[in-house]
């Protein structure tokens, strides 16, 4: 016990100020002199902290991959259009249509359908915004643990903006899917994407359009979970929107062939976007939309949600 | 500091708080403050109190009295229904960024990270409050130091003992250099050793840097050996405030119980007991057996003997009593058995802190 003799001077002097009169001298080494009072201190620290949870267990992240990874090997494997619509998968009885023709018809199917001739590549990219989506859709669930745990408690008594503490959230989401995005590139390169039309420039664009998604629906399920204590209730959120959100894209199907009334709503969801952006940069596609209006859409997205989610942190992180 | 010191005085200008208020011991002043849960629920029912610059002040009562709604409110985490108090001269509805810089909090919980080291955790906390690194690493080692986490540093807290766990919390609410100290059940779940441990920490903060602590406790030994001054809290109500001594003289003073065998000429010996100084209340509560409630009973035990000795009378028996913060407790308190108020949060929240204490 004897140690605290040992304490320097500072640290004495620091509480010494404390119970002086206000007209004391100003000490160096008291309070208000040392804290930076930025608003934004404390936002890498609080970010880096939910990193360091995500980087630090590897199975997590690892498991998280599973899914988009079946998705891929499954139902972009299996659908197997290609295969369907060319040699000589079909033909009709009585007419001798020569083998080229037929391969000939069906890319052109293909790409008519698609805007790829080839069903896998079209897939993959609609798995880097299913990931992005995925990853957003728990990050949620971080903060209905800190509630419960007392952490958020514990923030929220030092003097950290609110505004920070969801943002931490938004911007820890944010790099981990574009880091699982990255990985599910990588694998679908190697499973058989094509790499033909990739650029530098192009991956950069795709990137920064899951950045955005990624920002505008982090915000959204934050905001969803800022005052929930029960992570029960967030589960079944996710599961509620989790298929809508990814049927209702264009991730797994081309919009065109949709009905009117689910490619309306295709038109609103950002996933179509980010999507599109990725198919027209990765693999050369004609786009639903040009690239310019995806890039301001998913940008307006992302600004609006997480302005709100700002907003309402201020107003209800506290209750 | 200069910056701060002018701003508290504007403040206290623009708050409008009256002169004889401004008196600068008063580190903590709570006016009329209240706190309603879904608009019925009064959890805390317009309390009033001050804390002194340099006490550890204790607020005492039974699971739902208020206790950790009252904590919540000071430290900026809940805002209050009505009323307003102030910490270092900060609103801390108008300026709670001012009281959060200045205030140090050990929840109940333990909040500190698993996945991280101890070091990690308490960095965690520096960055929080945006102290630069050069500091903060300075004042890292220094706080490890005094709650003697140095060897453990660099292991993961999930490694850590309840003890060290709550050690650990404790140097995270230090690392501001806090003008005072809200430590919520500090002792909760923690064997009777560490607990000493943790008394021990809390008296050195006070001690040695005259730093004002306020602790919620639902031990009274806890309250009564720490604190200089309780506030004891029932349904939202403070119900009795004073030092743990003047609680307990507010009892009456001690119980002497004698046995007295009456001498020949039958007298009842109760007027003879009531002439002597500080004797209060006589009562006859059995053949022989007398109850006596007296200020400063080792004073005048062996004086009500002397005279009841002289008088002819033979003392049998003694046995001299202190009041005890128990028995003012449950006098103000009741007796009954507390329904759980149906707070499932705080509930869910003591059993993971017990949980993980004995771990």
């Amino acid at each position: 016990m004897s140690d605290v003799s040992g304490l320097p001077e500072d640290m004495k002097k620091a509480y010494g100020t404390a119970s002086s009169t206000p007209s004391a001298e100003p000490s160096p080494h008291s309070r208000s002199a040392i804290i930076d009072s930025s608003p934004w201190h404390g936002l890498w620290a609080l970010t880096n902290r939910e990193l360091k949870k995500w980087y630090k267990n590897p199975v997590i992240l690892l498991l998280s991959l599973i899914q988009p990874v079946l998705w891929l090997g499954l139902f972009g494997k299996a659908m197997n259009f290609n295969a369907i619509f060319t040699d000589g998968a079909f033909s009709i009885p009585g007419l001798d249509i020569p083998k080229e023709v037929i391969n000939q018809l069906g890319n052109m199917l293909m790409l008519n359908v698609f805007g790829t001739s080839d069903y896998f590549s079209f897939l993959a990219v609609g798995m880097l915004s299913f990931i992005v989506i995925f990853t957003a859709m728990f990050s949620g669930m971080s903060i209905v643990w800190d509630r419960r745990l007392g952490t958020l408690n514990k923030v929220m008594s030092t003097p950290v903006a609110r505004g920070s503490i969801v943002m931490s959230k938004i911007l820890s989401s944010v790099i981990r899917s574009i880091v699982q995005a990255a990985i599910i590139l990588v694998l679908a390169v190697l499973f058989g994407l094509s790499t033909t039309g990739i650029t530098p420039l192009g991956v950069l664009g795709t990137f920064t359009s899951l950045a955005l998604l990624s920002f505008g629906f982090s915000s959204i399920f934050l905001m969803l979970a800022l005052r929930s204590t029960n992570q029960n209730t967030q589960m079944a959120i996710v599961n509620l929107l989790n298929l809508p959100l990814l049927f209702g894209s264009n991730a797994l199907f081309p919009a065109g062939f949709m009905p009117e009334w689910l490619q309306a709503f295709v038109k609103v969801n950002p996933i179509s976007y980010a999507t599109d952006i990725g198919r027209q940069l990765l693999l050369g596609a004609g786009g639903m939309a040009s690239l310019a209006f995806d890039f301001a859409y998913l940008a307006a997205f992302a600004a609006a949600f997480s302005a709100i989610g700002i907003v309402l942190s201020w107003r209800f992180l506290t209750k | 500091m200069t910056e701060s010191v002018s701003l508290k005085y504007e403040t206290n200008v623009a708050v409008g708080i009256d002169a004889g208020n401004l008196s600068m011991n008063h580190i903590i002043q709570v006016r009329e403050l209240s706190k309603s849960f879904n608009g019925t629920t009064r959890a805390v029912d317009g309390i009033s109190f001050e804390v002194y610059e340099g006490e550890i002040f204790g607020f005492l009562g039974p699971n739902g009295a208020g206790k950790t709604t009252t904590i919540s409110m000071l430290t900026t985490l809940l805002r209050p229904t009505s009323g307003s108090a102030t910490i270092c001269g900060f609103d801390i509805l108008k300026e709670p960024n001012e009281v959060r810089k200045r205030i140090g909090v050990v929840p109940q919980e333990y909040t500190a990270d698993e996945d991280l080291t101890g070091y990690e955790n308490i960095m965690f906390c520096a960055d929080l409050y945006g102290i630069p690194r050069r500091i903060s690493r300075e004042r890292a080692a220094e706080l490890l130091q005094l709650v003697e986490l140095e060897s453990a540093k660099d292991r993961k807290v999930e490694t850590y003992s309840g003890g060290m766990r709550r050690r650990l919390e404790l140097a995270c609410g230090l690392i501001n250099h806090p003008q005072v100290l809200f430590l919520d059940e500090p002792t909760l779940g923690l064997d009777v050793q560490t607990r000493a441990a943790v008394w021990q920490y809390i008296r050195r903060l006070k001690d040695e840097y005259g730093m004002t602590l306020f602790l919620t406790t639902h031990y009274l030994e806890e309250a009564d050996s720490l604190c200089d001054r309780i506030a004891i809290i029932d349904h939202g109500k403070i119900v009795r405030i004073g030092s743990p001594k003047e609680l307990k003289d507010s009892l009456g003073g001690d119980i002497i119980e004698l046995g007295i065998q009456e001498n020949d000429k039958e007298e009842d010996p109760t007027l003879l007991i009531l002439g002597v100084e500080h004797v209060k209340e006589v009562k006859r509560v059995g053949p022989a057996e007398y109850r006596i409630k007296s200020e400063l009973g080792e004073v005048t035990a062996p004086m009500i003997i002397h005279r009841l000795i002289s008088n002819g009378y033979h003392v049998s028996k003694i046995s001299l009593m202190r009041p005890t913060l128990d028995q003012v407790y449950l006098e103000l308190t009741g007796k009954s058995i507390r329904e759980e108020n149906g707070d499932q949060t705080q509930f869910r929240r003591q059993r993971a802190t017990l949980r993980r204490a004995r771990s």
